[in-house]
């Protein structure tokens, strides 16, 4: 069972995105760092656990030819072995800034080149995997970059093709040095999904097919995909197959964003939560133990939180 | 975001003006045969084959304030004077109606079905002139084309575009407050009950399968909400029931539009928003609204007494208050344009 904890104010609300809530713990300093989009701006704020927000920072996406500013379309801590990185997708492309959001170490500008006037350009679903960070874009392709341990000296190492309608959303695990593991799955919006595993090269394992529904936000865990579908459903697959092991129907809407607690490992209902009158966007666990969790919605200036009783 | 949003926020929002002005017409006893007029023109204006060629274009969304200006053009294209206040009014309901609209469609691509309930009402506020109706109907065939064909994903784009574009929009509609559509903070009420979209089934299900795909166990658990299936899919054909009733006609004689305006609530981030947002007369917006409204000819009536005003509110006096009394972060500056010189 949880409860309500007390919320976290924003200074601007969240916009109605999918995966809108980035948590990243630094259990060291005891301390909670949170990223959510408001539109063209997103906001980042450390929080300790009984205290107030102690600080906030605004971040742009960088401009470009165009009469509005760029919308932001994700913002995501990249955790990698010798630093954190903090990922921002935009319309305009990909800037990668230090944790804290105070210096930006790269820009990658989007080619819109192929593109259909009628089509949207923008990047978007972002993860870490090893020394990699991957991000989706609207033609499907997911750029792979390599990240050296320390300095600006990122580098666009693959771009994988796998996927033909924009990518959602990219979920990662560590590998746990086995060979031949899956460790990233990458989804899109026609609902499906790709299964790869990392490397020097990229390779895709498996691919999982849609069936008419987006697939707005994917987890990865010991080998499990867990996959949240604009019809509502939740559903796990075995990664390294594709073989649907659970179905649920889980919810009464478009799911838009799921999360896992890596140190648990079972599929219960436990909990039903009901944020009234707020369409969701974000959700994550706080800490890998799944005992807290935090929760942004529509048009709301706050993070909801949640902690197990 | 989506550059396909622009045609559906132009005629959802313009289908709530009309429904608007129908009910004020007939509050202040417009005689029919004016009424008819004011309808015809707006409509007619509206669905220009030019004007919609435009629309139709792909393109970015521009501010709230851009907008408005077009439909203060449309509103004046007919033979109805209009002071600021009544705009402003008339745009706020307008803009929340539509909100509510979007936020509350069960799947993204049912703000489709939401466009063709107002363009079926509109059909019928002008059913008296075929000529007109013919142009309603092109822009429904317009529609098919671009919007029919598009995917799940696409279509929640667009309905992101559209809630971004509506983001941090929080005036208080009495009819909807009574209605407990609305609580008093300006937030939308969320049912947890009702029919589940099309395509989605009723939660509080589990099931389990083997490696051989074949179910082994199913678990049920209890959702909170009270949810029932679908009862049938609405009708995305020039004639059909659309089931769902969102984008209809929610004024009618015995509701009348609401006339006093609650207070906006104060929210630092609608001041963010917009001022984050560049200066409104950049040249592109201009560009845009210029191409738009050169394509509405401002009609004289031969006879100035023609024209007459029309108030959004129940009495001068409180027209003239809510002028006063309108919150600083809620005005519009008027953007003015000499758009004479039509590009066509």
């Amino acid at each position: 069972m949880f409860r309500r904890e007390r919320s976290i104010p924003l200074r601007g609300s969240a916009a109605a995105l999918c995966n809108n809530l980035s948590v990243l713990q630094l259990p060291v300093r005891n301390l909670t760092h949170f990223g959510v989009v408001h539109g063209p701006s997103a906001q980042l704020l450390s929080f300790a656990p009984e205290g107030l927000p102690l600080a906030q920072r605004q971040l742009h996406a960088k401009e470009g030819a165009g009469v509005s500013p760029p919308l932001i379309t994700q913002v995501h801590w990249c955790v990698l072995p010798f630093r954190v990185l903090l990922v921002l997708t935009s319309h305009r492309g990909i800037q990668m800034f230090e944790s804290d959001g105070s210096i930006m170490v790269y820009w990658h500008a989007l080619d819109s080149g192929d593109a259909s006037p009628v089509q949207a350009v923008f990047a978007r679903g972002i993860a870490a995997s090893g020394h990699f960070i991957c991000v989706g874009t609207w033609s499907g392709r997911v750029l792979v970059f390599d990240i050296p341990a320390k300095g600006p000296n990122i580098v666009l190492s693959e771009e994988l093709a796998g996927h033909q309608t924009p990518i959602t959303d990219i979920a990662t695990e560590p590998t746990q040095g086995q060979d031949c593991v899956a460790d990233m799955v990458t989804a899109d919006d026609s609902g499906l999904l790709c299964v790869w595993r990392s490397g020097p090269e990229f390779k895709l394992l498996t691919r999982i097919p849609g069936f008419g529904v987006p697939c707005p936000s994917v987890q990865l865990w010991q080998g499990t995909v867990a996959a949240g579908y604009g019809n509502g459903q939740v559903r796990l697959y075995e990664a390294s197959t594709g073989t649907l092991h659970v179905q649920i129907n889980a919810h009464a809407r478009a799911i838009c964003a799921l999360d896992l607690a890596p140190e648990v490992g079972k599929v219960e209902h436990c909990h039903g939560e009901c944020v009234p009158d707020t369409q969701v966007c974000g959700a994550r666990f706080c800490d890998p133990s799944g005992s807290s969790f935090a929760v942004t919605g529509y048009d709301l200036a706050e993070i909801l939180r949640f902690s197990s009783m | 975001m989506s550059v396909r949003t622009l045609p559906l926020l132009f005629l959802n929002l313009g289908g709530e003006m009309l429904y608007i002005l129908d009910q004020r017409l007939r509050a202040q006893n417009v005689p029919g045969d004016k009424a008819r007029k004011v309808l015809n023109d707006i409509v007619s204006t509206m669905f220009n084959r030019k004007f919609m060629e435009e629309l139709f274009k792909p393109q970015e969304l521009y501010s709230k304030k851009a907008l408005r200006t077009v439909y203060d053009r449309l509103a004046h294209a007919s033979i109805i004077r209009l002071n600021q206040a009544s705009m402003d009014k008339l745009y706020d309901l307008m803009t929340v109606a539509f909100k509510y609209q979007v936020l509350m469609c069960p799947r993204p691509k049912d703000v489709l079905l939401v466009t063709f309930n107002h363009l079926d009402a509109i059909k019928g506020l002008i059913r008296d002139s075929p000529a007109i109706l013919n142009q309603v109907d092109e822009t429904f065939q317009q529609l098919t084309e671009v919007y029919g064909g598009l995917s799940a994903g696409e279509f929640q784009l667009i309905r992101q575009t559209l809630l971004i574009f509506f983001q941090d929009l929080h005036i208080r509609v009495s009819i909807f407050l009574k209605d407990r559509v609305q609580n008093s903070n300006g937030r939308f009420v969320l049912p947890v009950s009702g029919p589940v979209p099309w395509g989605t089934e009723v939660p509080g299900l589990i099931r389990m399968f083997n490696s051989k795909g074949e179910e082994v166990k199913t678990v049920e658990f209890k959702h909170g909400g009270n949810y029932v299936a679908a009862p049938k899919e609405g009708s995305f054909e020039l004639y059909g029931d659309r089931v769902l009733k969102l984008g209809t006609n929610m004024y009618s004689v015995n509701r009348p539009v609401e006339t006093h305006m609650s207070g906006a609530s104060k929210n630092l981030a609608s001041q963010t928003q917009e001022s984050i947002a560049p200066n409104p007369l950049a040249k592109e917006e201009l560009n845009f609204l210029a191409r738009l409204l050169g394509g509405m000819e401002t009609k004289k009536p031969s006879d100035p007494e023609a024209r007459f005003r029309l108030n959004l509110f129940a009495t001068e006096e409180e027209e003239e208050q809510a002028a006063l009394t309108r919150p600083e972060e809620l005005s519009y500056e008027v953007i003015n344009i000499q758009a004479t010189q039509s590009l066509f």
